[in-house]
């Protein structure tokens, strides 16, 4: 009886343990890479290089501002067009997306999820750059917001998903109609759910900034469609 | 509100068959509900008493392969008419369901608003003084008076359930489908809303399915009894529990199965 107790107490402890450590070891990396990021780069980091232009290369001074504002653009812009596509989508989908018409537009949606991201920068430059002549932000958030919107549809549909059957009957058997119990009952108890996942597809179109090298970005691609240029 | 003379609110169920798929679990049900009647439906688990009340209000056909056949009779006029939106039907017949539902983002006062504002009613004073009655009506005013505007998933689950009751007493329908309604209750709560049917049955049609054949004999002026699929038998309350008609009727008020 009691040699069991102890047993049972070494392994809890041993299991803790375990667990412990091993999730110091995750954290220490993350840890460690801002650690030094703080140190190294907290230095140079001052109210210019937030508010000034980048100067050429090689001299001193300068900072990133025309980088944070054209971010600030380009996604805000991106997130305009995105957020209510992707989550109208993801509500639609949910809903009402048991026939036919849900499952192209889910299939199409998961074949956009998996497409490169430079697919759509090719994309937006062959229907947006070139038949306006010349990068934009606009063909930009363009391109970002096609990258956002079947992300978010699955999450959203995800999410929507999430709330029980027997919410909606109690709306409908109170002369709901459909509509309505979908935006003010149903989207309403998912929105905790549906905000975490548009922050998570913003903060993945922001790190997808890389295409904007084929749309927005003069300086670094000048000719040609940017086949061999990104990546 | 005066209570209409005639016999408005009057509900029937002809010949009414409903499925999942092909799987038929109300069978070829005929059943009369008189105005200002309080019915009890009666039977063992899983023999379609649920499944009977969601075709009243057409609640059915949203339920994955559900669908019905038959016709059911609101006033005279069949509600699975081709004309008939089910939406303005279930602001008419207002259902309390088995397990308590109340809006997990809506605070108690609007949970209980809801069916109002679906309806249109927006002056304000107007929705408050529903409110409250419906409240007072569902025996929970007491307990939530002080706390209206707080989440209604702070309540117990027999206070959730007495706030449901109060969501769909508000709008006033004319026929209430109550389905196990006191199920989560304690005995207070219980006898409270048993009051309640007597009390509502002046001006609306109620149907109620109970497990609790005390219940029934309280609360109900008509008894049906369901058994797989089937109506085996509907009376007068006191017959039917003194002088039962059908074999299986006898067997399963006297505890003998089911
Ligand atoms: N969504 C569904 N899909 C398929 N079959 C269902 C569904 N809901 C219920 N059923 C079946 O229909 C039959 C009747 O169910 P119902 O819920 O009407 O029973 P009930 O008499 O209300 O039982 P209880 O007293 O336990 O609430 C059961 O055999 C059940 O398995
Ligand atoms: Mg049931």
């Amino acid at each position: 009886m009691n040699a069991r107790r102890v047993r049972r107490r070494v392994v809890n402890g041993m299991m803790t343990g375990l667990v412990g450590v091993l999730s110091f070891l995750a954290v220490l990396a993350l840890v460690l890479i801002l650690g030094n990021l703080v140190v190294k780069g907290g230095s140079s980091l001052d109210w210019n290089f937030f508010v000034k232009n980048p100067v050429p290369a090689g001299e001193s001074g300068g900072g990133v501002a025309n980088a944070i504002v054209g971010t600030g653009i380009i996604v805000g812009l991106a997130c305009l067009i995105g957020l209510p596509v992707g989550i109208g989508a993801g509500l639609y989908l949910a809903e009402f997306g048991s026939g036919r018409l849900g499952w192209i537009v889910r299939f199409v949606a998961d074949v956009l999820n998996g497409t490169p991201s430079i697919v759509v920068g090719i994309f937006a430059w062959t229907w947006l750059v070139k038949p306006m002549g010349h990068f934009s932000a606009l063909a930009g958030s363009v391109a970002l917001a096609i990258l956002m919107v079947p992300m978010l549809a699955r999450t959203t549909e995800e999410m929507v998903r999430l709330v029980p059957h027997s919410l909606r009957e109690a709306a409908l058997a109170l002369g709901y109609p459909r509509w309505r119990t979908s935006l003010r009952i149903v989207a309403r108890t998912a929105l905790a759910g549906i905000v975490t996942s548009s922050l998570v597809g913003v903060a993945r179109i922001a790190g997808g900034l890389v295409l904007l090298l084929a749309v927005a970005a003069r300086s670094a691609i000048r000719q040609g469609p940017p086949h061999g240029a990104a990546r | 509100m005066a209570p209409p003379a005639d016999a408005r609110l009057q509900l029937e169920a002809v010949r009414l068959t409903a499925l999942y798929g092909r799987r038929a679990v109300v069978k070829d049900v005929s059943l009369l509900f008189p105005a200002h009647t309080v019915t009890a439906v009666i039977g063992p688990s899983g023999c379609g008493k649920s499944t009977f009340l969601r075709c009243l209000n057409r609640m059915h056909e949203l339920s994955e392969g559900g669908w019905v056949t038959g016709r059911v009779l609101l006033d005279g006029d069949d509600i699975y008419a081709d004309m008939v939106d089910p939406v303005q039907l279930r602001r008419r017949v207002g259902m309390v369901f088995q397990r308590p539902t109340p809006f997990p983002t809506m605070s108690i006062y609007d949970n209980v608003a809801a069916g109002l504002r679906v309806n249109g009613h927006r002056c304000p004073a107007d929705v408050d003084a529903a409110v409250e009655r419906a409240l007072k009506r569902a025996a929970l005013w007491d307990e939530v008076k002080d706390r209206l505007r707080r989440s209604a998933l702070a309540l117990s689950g027999g206070q959730q359930q007495r706030l449901c009751i109060a969501r769909a007493l508000a709008p006033e329908p004319e026929v209430l489908l109550l389905d196990e309604p006191t199920a989560s209750l304690d005995p207070a709560g219980t006898q409270r809303i048993e009051e309640l049917c007597h009390e509502l049955k002046t001006n609306y049609t109620i149907v109620i399915v109970t497990h609790n054949l005390q219940q029934a004999a309280r609360v109900s002026d008509y008894t049906a009894f369901f058994y797989l699929s089937d109506l085996v038998e509907v009376g007068r309350t006191e017959v039917l529990f003194t002088t039962p008609t059908q074999e299986r009727t006898e067997a399963y008020i006297t505890g003998r199965f089911g």
